[in-house]
């Protein structure tokens, strides 16, 4: 189990003033100091891991968002700001001396923008209410998670949010154009706007994926985009991952970027199909599913391409889907895939290396190793375009050490991740999860530099602390320049 | 003027260099190819770093869409290179080089130090979209790396971001791993004809809300363009794809009077002119700014710039991107340029040496936001030594 900071006491014991405080700020039921009603706030998405908060405060506002965190600076009283909590990573875990700050209040959408093709909402509005705001006139927001029906925009925003079709449309930070924000000073700020390019430091880019450490965001501004006029999907099955593997290579250099590609290995296609039957082939070691948007010349064109390049890869089955209801089909059991791996194990894990997809097949091996030496299950679900692995460690955590092995076996996956010339998390955040594997992939002057610029937005580390960074350095210790006395190795150069 | 260059051809030499010069208190204007040096502000430095000795292409893996090389490696090397493999930085970087009068398009960490994106920006994003990881040495002094080698990478902050876009204030860049894709099969472009810039912005919102995937739409006035205004809107993709989209999107925009439609060839050659802002490479007397705006304010702001100068102007992004010329003046119309964009941001991209000096060229920012700018280049570069007053007066 991961350690989280040592909870400062003497905040603790000021709990009772602290509410007081709040509520002057929040009045009302926007303060929960109940452990009834704070139970709902434990846990985020990582289910393993459980703290009860000092309190939760909802803010309607700006405002009180500004006061509030203005309050704890003030006060050095820890802030964990939290969306819906669906964070995969244990990015919104509580602290016991810190405050959860919900955004859940912020729930409207306050622009719709069509002729500039942009949505300014509020954090706390889903990913998928986005969407449905202007899909009745053929826009969508394209960036879809698969917890788009709970996680937030500012969530997203938080964790960098992905999906399956990111490799065509782009990650969040692709796809935000402008936020406001609080500082842990109050000081609220603008980035960006209504408009695509914007001048100074990309602080906008810095806190996309800066998992609630760098500031809160107060709203948001998503460019949406004009939904294609049709989608097709091919459901392939392969003999071998490295079959698959090659299809996929070959239908990128081909120069076409489907708008998903999916691949799931037997274990995985076994539990999807057992639970949904969507007709996947039960014989097949890979199964790749890649779906083609746009107009309907333009996919019908490449579905005749992607069809050549599976033949010539040695697919054993090819299936095209001629409907949208068949469409949906191929998707199905590739969506249901988690809870699928859910039914044939009491407990899961969910894994999310990134790794260079020529290496897919020796780390499939690799993994098929670790799973013997664990005792443990493991069944691959990868978004192969960008070749995003999502492992599902099956365990029992009622057996004693099933939840340790299993967490064990993950952190020997992202390794085997980083060595095959990776990284530890594509699309789910590092949280407090892979936080202690940071090393593995950053020398300590990187992460000391990643750390200079959490000095530079919260100075006293009040903002979500213990999650990314394995050790934490006070910012003054980190600040200091070591100039090398007497030590000048060009004196040439001329001083002015 | 710089009085002498450093040029390191390894890490630890540029460390090296780095560190003499916090040692010495002696700021470096840190420089690739030199074609962008008169963009931002004068730099006060005692002397020049060259990135140039780093230009190694060290790994490009067409089935990985990653590319990884030196971040002085020339552009004019890597371009023909992707070429060759039917591959391209979708972000289409500009070349700038008729536009600012020097003789070569940069480098790759040139590229991305300005951030530059040409008219496909409105559908694949700028050079920060595509910045995937990078090794430099920081303003203290320090080798470091951060981002990753994959396209898909959320581990630890995405300082690949603040670095693009940060004109070499923050890190000298060593290498640079970037993410290309599958250049165009083809392309068409659609023109409409002698369209007021308010009707062009909406004909071309009205392109850009349709699913044909428009990835280029700007507008050219009849005063820069030969007596005749022009809207161009760029389809790109399979030829089947692109002879549906240009019938359809005709038709969609039947109201805007007729369209003609270009060949490849000559489609390529007109979307090139926008890009690297030909109309304005000519008269290198003339103040340029190039300002980003919500695309639906374009034909506002220009016309109130115009009504109170000898302003000539096209627009690119649908409106969203205005290139502005100006005759040359003390301010170069900074008060008025920048009274008019009052939202988004314009930045002076040419003019002489002592305007650039003496005017902000980029919109000065709120008190909080510059003082959090300033605490985060402090984080990298606490002693001041990389491009100082590159970006702001001061800093």
């Amino acid at each position: 189990m991961l350690m989280m900071p040592q909870p400062d006491a003497e905040t603790i014991a000021r709990r009772a003033e602290i509410a007081a405080d709040l509520r002057a700020i929040v009045p009302g039921e926007g303060v929960i100091e109940t452990p009834v009603e704070m139970r709902a706030y434990e846990t985020d998405a990582l289910t393993a891991y459980r703290q009860m908060p000092l309190l939760v405060v909802l803010p309607q506002t700006t405002g009180q968002v500004s006061r509030i965190l203005r309050y704890a600076h003030e006060k050095s009283i820890k802030v964990v700001p939290r969306g819906a909590g669906t964070s995969l990573s244990g990015g919104a875990l509580p602290l016991a001396d810190g405050i959860i700050l919900g955004l859940g209040k912020f729930n409207r959408i306050l622009d719709i923008d069509y002729e500039n093709r942009c949505v300014t909402a509020q954090p706390g509005v889903t990913n998928l209410a986005i969407t449905q705001a202007v899909q009745h006139r053929g826009f969508y927001y394209a960036p879809d998670p698969s917890s788009q029906i709970a996680c937030t925009i500012g969530g997203n925003i938080a964790e960098n949010s992905g999906g399956v079709h990111c490799l065509k449309y782009g990650l969040t930070t692709n796809n935000v154009l402008g936020i406001e924000m609080v500082l842990i000073t109050g000081e609220v700020i603008r980035l960006g706007g209504k408009h695509l390019d914007s001048e100074g430091y990309d602080l906008l880019g810095v806190m996309t994926g800066s998992e609630g450490l760098l500031g809160v965001v107060t709203e948001v501004t998503v460019r949406i985009l004009a939904k294609p006029e049709t989608a097709r999907a091919v459901l392939v099955g392969f003999p071998t991952n490295e079959d698959a593997g090659r299809c996929v290579a070959e239908i990128i250099s081909a120069g076409i970027i489907p708008g998903g590609m999916e691949m799931m290995d037997r274990p995985a296609i076994h539990a999807a199909e057992d639970f949904v039957h969507a007709g996947y082939p039960l014989d097949a070691e890979a199964l790749l599913i890649v779906e083609l948007d746009g107009p309907r010349a333009e996919v019908d064109h490449l579905i005749a391409r992607v069809s050549e390049i599976a033949a010539r890869n040695r697919s054993q089955s090819l299936r095209i889907s001629n409907s949208e209801d068949e469409r949906l089909v191929f998707w199905a059991g590739r969506k249901a895939a988690f809870p699928a791996v859910g039914r044939i194990s009491p407990d899961y894990i969910c894994m999310d290396g990134t790794i260079p997809r020529k290496k897919l097949p020796e780390v499939l091996r690799d993994m098929a190793e670790l799973s013997r030496k664990y005792g443990l299950r493991v069944a691959n679900v990868f978004h192969a375009g960008d070749g995003n692995l999502h492992p599902l460690i099956l365990f029992d955590a009622n057996n004693a050490d099933e939840l340790d092995r299993a967490e064990k076996f993950g952190a020997d996956i992202l390794r085997l991740c980083v060595k095959a010339g990776g990284v530890l998390t594509g699309e789910h955040g590092v949280g407090i999860e892979k936080r202690d594997l940071m090393p593995e992939m950053f020398s300590e002057i990187d992460l000391n530099q990643q750390q200079r610029l959490k000095c530079a937005f919260d100075s006293q580390g009040l903002l979500n602390p213990g999650k990314v960074f394995p050790v934490l350095h006070r910012c003054a210790e980190l600040g200091r320049l070591h100039v090398h006395k007497g030590q000048l190795p060009f004196p040439e150069i001329p001083r002015f | 003027m710089p009085q002498s260059t450093f040029a390191p051809t390894s890490e630890a030499e540029l460390e090296s260099v780095v560190r003499g010069a916090i040692a010495a208190k002696t700021p470096l204007e840190v420089t690739g190819r030199n074609s962008k040096a008169t963009l931002g502000r004068p730099v006060q430095a005692a002397a020049t770093l060259s990135l140039s000795g780093f230009s190694r292409i060290t790994s490009y893996e067409p089935e990985e869409l990653v590319l990884t090389a030196g971040a002085g490696t020339p552009r004019s090397e890597v371009e023909p290179l992707l070429a060759a493999r039917g591959q391209c930085f979708a972000f289409e970087p500009p070349d700038y080089s008729r536009l600012l009068g020097v003789g070569d398009a940069g480098s790759l960490g040139g590229m991305i130090g300005c951030n530059l994106a040409g008219p496909r920006r409105i559908k694949a994003g700028a050079a920060r979209d595509h910045f995937l990881g990078f090794t430099g040495v920081s303003g203290r002094g320090e080798i470091y790396q951060a981002g990753g080698k994959v396209v898909k990478n959320v581990t630890g902050y995405d300082l690949p971001k603040l670095l693009a876009g940060s004109y070499g204030t923050l890190t000298a860049l060593t290498s640079v791993t970037i993410k290309v894709l599958p250049a165009p099969e083809s392309e068409d472009t659609l023109i409409l004809e002698g369209l007021d810039d308010a009707t062009a912005i909406r004909a071309m919102s009205l392109a850009l809300q349709s699913p044909f995937e428009v990835s280029g739409a700007a507008h050219l006035p009849a005063t820069i363009n030969a007596g005749i205004a022009e809207t161009l809107l760029r389809l790109e993709g399979v030829p089947p794809s692109v002879a549906y989209r240009r019938d359809r999107l005709a038709a969609l925009l039947a109201e805007f009077g007729i369209c003609r439609s270009h060949p490849a060839d000559e489609s390529r050659a007109r979307w090139i002119a926008v890009r690297d802002v030909h109309p304005f490479a000519g008269d290198q007397s003339r103040i340029i700014w190039r300002l980003s705006v919500p695309p639906m304010e374009g034909a506002r702001i220009t016309a109130a710039i115009a009504d109170r100068a000898d302003a000539q102007w096209f627009y690119d992004w649908g409106g969203g991107l205005i290139w502005l010329s100006l005759p040359s003046s003390d301010d170069g119309g900074a008060q008025l340029v920048r009274g008019a964009a009052n939202s988004g941001h314009a930045t002076l991209i040419r003019a002489p040496q002592d305007v650039r000096a003496a005017v902000p060229v980029f919109t000065p920012q709120p008190t909080a936001l510059e003082e959090l700018s300033r605490r985060v280049k402090a984080g990298f570069d606490p002693a001041g030594i990389l491009n100082p007053g590159r970006m702001y007066q001061g800093w």
